[in-house]
């Protein structure tokens, strides 16, 4: 990780090639926030609520020892 | 109501799993449990199955939840290893739905932003399964290194050398790849603030979630 530039074949500072590379890697964490969020922030679908009370009743019908 | 998403960071102390709260906390935590298997199979009918199969399994083996512990991390656990388990089982399926992972943006409201989002979620698909999950665990889900490990049970160094790794791939695949090249215009004023704010969020040494991560159960 430590060489990710080439001092012998590039003209620009080491330092400037890190700072657009650390800029790379935040758009790339934006990026993958956004998808994340995107899924996130959705609604969540009926069968998730439907499926705990399914849960709940299967519970009722079977005894409060069930677990 | 911040940008990100609704209480990425806010860990609430964790119920008893005897407890009738503790369902209201799981249905909680259901949002994100769909973006980690979203991000997991690029699908979302499989996502959605899989997180659903994930509550079941929670829900039915609750009593080896430690209270006070982190919940959010102990269902992103049972998640990973739904996936790898129904994995192996189903060898012929893809294991990134590309199709699937471009339509990920969903609304397509933001025309800009949906095409820069599907070129890096597209290359997502190009990671080794473990550097994508911890890559996304660590840079999406808000998780600190310790926390992340734990779920992807291996070292800390481990997940930190994935993250970079998976970093390093995804620059190297979107220079690579001609029109994938956008992403990486840099961010300009109070929005690169905004991120770094954030990335400084998410680094190590966020010692409460820490600690709490430690005491996970299994």
């Amino acid at each position: 990780m430590s060489q990710q530039w080439d001092t012998a074949v590039s003209d620009e500072k080491p330092t400037e090639k890190a700072r657009a590379i650390r800029a790379r890697q935040r758009a790339i964490g934006r990026e993958l926030r956004r998808m994340y969020d995107d899924v996130a922030q959705e609604p969540v679908p009926d069968d998730f609520m439907d499926l705990l009370r399914q849960i709940d009743e299967a519970e009722e019908q079977g005894g409060k020892k069930t677990s | 109501m911040p940008t990100s998403a609704p209480s990425r960071h806010a860990q609430k102390p964790a119920q008893n799993p005897e407890s009738p709260d503790f369902k209201t906390e799981l249905l909680g935590l259901v949002p994100f449990l769909r973006a980690f298997a979203r991000s997991l199979t690029g699908n979302q009918e499989a996502a959605d199955d899989l997180a659903q199969e994930t509550l079941v399994k929670a829900w039915q083996s609750r009593a080896s939840f430690i209270p006070g512990t982190n919940l959010k991390a102990w269902l992103f656990t049972i998640l990973r290893n739904q996936f790898y388990s129904d994995r192996r089982r189903a060898w012929r399926q893809a294991p990134w739905d590309q199709e699937a992972a471009e339509r990920i943006p969903g609304g397509g409201e933001d025309q800009i932003h949906s095409a820069e989002l599907s070129d890096t979620v597209r290359a997502l698909k190009h990671l080794s399964d473990e550097q994508r999950e911890a890559l996304i665990l660590v840079g999406a889900g808000g998780f600190s290194y310790e926390d992340a490990a734990a779920i992807c049970k291996c070292a800390v160094g481990t997940v930190k050398s994935r993250v970079a790794r998976a970093r390093k791939t995804l620059i190297e695949i979107l220079d690579g790849g001609g029109s994938l090249g956008d992403v990486s215009r840099p961010a300009g004023g109070d929005a690169a603030r905004e991120i770094m704010a954030q990335l400084d969020q998410l680094s190590p040494g966020r010692s409460e979630q820490v600690v709490a991560g430690k005491k996970r159960p299994k």
